[in-house]
């Protein structure tokens, strides 16, 4: 497809869709959201991209390839299970610090944190990973 | 409204059902998906419904707070993560038999089992 | 609290990763070997620490359990991680020369680990959704696996494979959601209490129903084993061996848990119904056998007989019955396993696996003949092997019990069991070569790697047999935990150890 007017469209869209992953990032612990809905979003802005361009632009111009994404989710996620064990606390214990910040006050900050931000680069990654290799399964090898 | 989603269930099991019986792998995966997500829902139902009650709830100091259970959301979700990276790998699953077969009719497979 | 009880699933997520990051063929194969070592000594850590100090417990992350996330390694559990683990080893030093047949080397791997993942995971785990969710880790695994190569037989079998399984998943969820509707929990330690405790509802019946039906399908119990030999002959048989030891087992492994944990409040619905099937599993598989002439589909029609006589076991119900059935899970896990490599080896020897087209390998490779005769007279139950005391334990617990005739018809299975034993061992190593299929010229060399992996699982079957009495007695030990469940109960919820 190329159309002028969804190309201009997914120039804020895109901005849009990946602010919108954060914030779900990030309010995730406590509230709706999480790294699963972070990743499907900003795996969405990807797909849009493919829509108004090409899959092959798309998959040329982006800047790693989708399995490093999946693999530094999934070292993450490992990671996360670290402090836990460190600390001799039970299994993916949530271990959290909490440093007060000069104006916005209190920041939490934690493992399962860690985590999500696991679960959200590799479910990004997965995302790409369906869209290029269904898509251009020849290119994408 | 559990009537409602009831009916639901039971239609899409059922269009579920029929297409899977059909001969193109197509509609297979249609179907499935259609099977998948009455599961989903019959899971989400399993708990019974309360209609506008949140699941993550503040800690309102002692008021008695009507809270919709999160288990059964919880396991939906997982289930629908896991639906969605299954229905992916049918899919190429599809692209890659159409390729090699050429044929979309689950009528050529029965040579593999006499 | 004991965080080496979720090893069995880190070690295998660590590799998997290693793996997926990992470009170099010659590195992976021996990071697998290397890994499976590792998880072996894993495993076998964990059933030392389970038999020396009781059941072992993890809540992750703390929370308690019925409410959090639990992991559980009972003797049952134990036993059947080092199973897993020993069969792991033996693929994975098999998979070095035969995979090459096929593409992208290090993907295998890939695959390979997460299915060790889910196979583990749903080994330890105590919580009826997480069973469903390893359960879809090990099968997505193996749907990649089964349509490895991407040739036409393959795709064709895998579509079969993958019908029939999503569908038994999708049960499997079905029966769970329905089974917290009513009771409210997952956690299997604080379902058995409260199952024991009252009464429920006809409801029940529904989700065990559909749940029997989920883990029939994994398992290939007879109605719903149309799958197996559909499809188990297709991938490369480093696959075909690697399922054939693992998958259906744990759908067994599942139903035996499952159904002498929770759903024994109708006992003599559910004795009656996994007798019945049981005998028709093995008769059926068992004659499909006979008319079968090739080496790979004889063997499969054979994995389907002889998860009769596990669902036998289980249907007896007494401690003894039940400790057949694990003693038969772990000697059908060594034996199958290495008939299959056979298999393999002949295929590259001969260029074949139809038994009309082979032969004469007796007097060209009697090295190999030994190595078939092993798993498969042990398959038979041939004395001394493993194969003979697993039978012996079930009939005789099927002896105990009264049930003559499930007993006649284990009986008259391993009659057919044997004749197609020896069928293939008149084809392939007796018979001379048939004329117009003089094979591969020149000869194939087999070298240690390509005879390791068989042998040394024959010879584990060899002293499993040999020293049957501390097998069997462990194996007695875990029926014990299964059938007196409240050690199991008070160590999960409670936090007791027994």
């Amino acid at each position: 497809m190329n159309s002028v007017i969804l190309q201009i469209a997914e120039k804020y869209i895109r901005w849009l869709l990946l602010f919108f992953a954060l914030t779900a990032l990030l309010r995730g612990h406590h509230f709706p959201g999480g790294g699963f809905i972070a990743g499907l979003l900003a795996g969405l802005a990807v797909v849009f991209r493919s829509l108004a361009y090409s899959e092959e632009k798309v998959f040329r111009d982006f800047p790693v390839r989708p399995v490093t994404l999946l693999s530094a989710g999934l070292i993450m996620i490992l990671l996360s299970f670290l402090p836990a064990w460190l600390t001799n606390r039970p299994f993916m214990t949530g271990v959290w610090v909490k440093p007060v910040l000069p104006l916005a006050g209190e920041l939490k900050l934690g493992t399962p944190l860690v985590f999500d931000t696991g679960i959200f680069l590799s479910v990004t990654g997965v995302i790409l990973l369906f869209l290029f290799s269904l898509k251009i399964p020849e290119k994408w090898k | 409204m559990e009537v409602i989603l009831a009916i639901l269930v039971g239609i899409l099991f059922t269009a579920g059902v029929y297409l899977l019986l059909r001969r193109s792998i197509v509609k297979f995966i249609i179907g499935f998906i259609f099977i998948s997500n009455a599961t989903n829902l019959l899971v989400f139902m399993a708990s019974g419904l309360l209609a506008g009650a949140p699941a993550f709830i503040r800690d309102e100091g002692g008021e008695k707070i009507i809270m919709a259970d999160p288990v059964p959301q919880a396991l939906v979700l997982t289930a629908i993560v896991i639906g969605l990276g299954i229905t992916a790998f049918t899919l190429a699953l599809k692209y890659r038999f159409f390729q090699v077969t050429g044929t979309d009719d689950l009528d050529q497979l029965k040579r593999t089992d006499q | 609290m004991n965080t080496a009880a979720a090893l069995p699933i880190l070690i295998p997520l660590v590799l998997m990763i290693i793996m997926i990051i990992n470009r170099s063929d010659t590195l992976a194969r021996w990071t697998g070997v290397a890994g499976s070592l590792l998880l072996l000594a894993c495993s076998v850590y964990l059933f030392a620490t389970v038999r020396h100090s009781g059941i072992l417990t993890l809540q992750a992350g703390g929370w308690r359990a019925p409410f959090g996330i639990t992991l559980v390694i009972d003797l049952f559990s134990g036993l059947m991680l080092m199973a897993g683990s020993v069969i792991l080893v033996a693929v994975s030093v098999f998979s070095v020369r035969f995979i090459r047949e096929d593409c992208c080397n290090n993907r295998f791997y890939v695959f390979f680990f997460s299915l060790a993942m889910g196979l583990n995971g749903s080994f330890i785990t105590g919580d009826l959704f997480n069973l469903f969710v390893w359960f879809e880790v090990l099968l997505l695994s193996s749907f990649v696996l089964i349509t490895y190569g991407s040739t036409p037989q393959q795709l064709k079998g895998g579509v079969k494979y993958l019908a029939l399984n999503l569908l038994g998943s999708l049960f499997f969820l079905a029966g769970t959601g329905l089974f917290y509707g009513e009771t409210g929990t997952l956690n299997m330690a604080r379902l058995a209490e409260l199952l024991r405790e009252g009464e429920y509802s006809a409801s029940l019946n529904v989700s065990a129903i559909l749940i029997f039906v989920a883990f029939g399908i994994k398992g290939a119990v007879f109605p719903f084993h149309f799958w197996l030999p559909a499809s188990y002959h297709t991938p490369n048989i480093t696959i075909t061996s690697l399922f054939a030891g693992l998958l259906s087992k744990v759908g067994v492994y599942a139903m035996i848990r499952v159904f002498t944990l929770l759903f024994m409040h109708d006992q003599v619905f559910w004795q009656h119904l996994f007798l019945v099937v049981a005998g028709l599993t093995m008769v059926i598989g068992g004659m499909a056998a006979t008319a079968q002439y090739e080496t790979r589909r004889v063997l499969s029609y054979h994995i389907i007989s002889q998860i009769g006589y596990m669902v036998m076991g289980l249907g007896i119900y007494t401690p003894l019955g039940i400790a057949g059935a694990l003693f038969f899970m772990i000697h059908n896990m060594l034996a199958k396993t290495a008939a299959f490599m056979v298999a393999g080896l002949i295929r590259r020897v001969k260029g074949s696996y139809e038994l009309m087209e082979i032969g004469g390998l007796y007097r060209e490779r009697p090295l190999l003949a030994v190595l078939f005769i092993v798993p498969a007279f042990a398959l038979a139950g041939v004395p001394p092997l493993s194969g003979f005391f697993a039978k012996f334990i079930l009939i005789k617990a099927g002896l105990e019990d009264g049930h003559y005739w499930i007993t006649a018809m284990a009986v008259f299975t391993a009659m057919l069991t044997l004749f197609s034993m020896i069928k293939i061992w008149n084809e392939a190593f007796l018979k001379k070569t048939p004329g117009n299929h003089p094979g591969i010229n020149p000869p194939v060399r087999l070298n240690w790697i390509d005879l390791f992996p068989p042998a040394f699982l024959g010879s584990l079957s060899i002293l499993m047999g040999l020293f049957a009495g501390p097998v069997f007695r462990f194996a007695l030990e875990a029926a014990r935990v299964l059938t007196n469940v409240s050690p199991y109960i008070e160590s999960v919820i409670y936090g007791l150890s027994p």
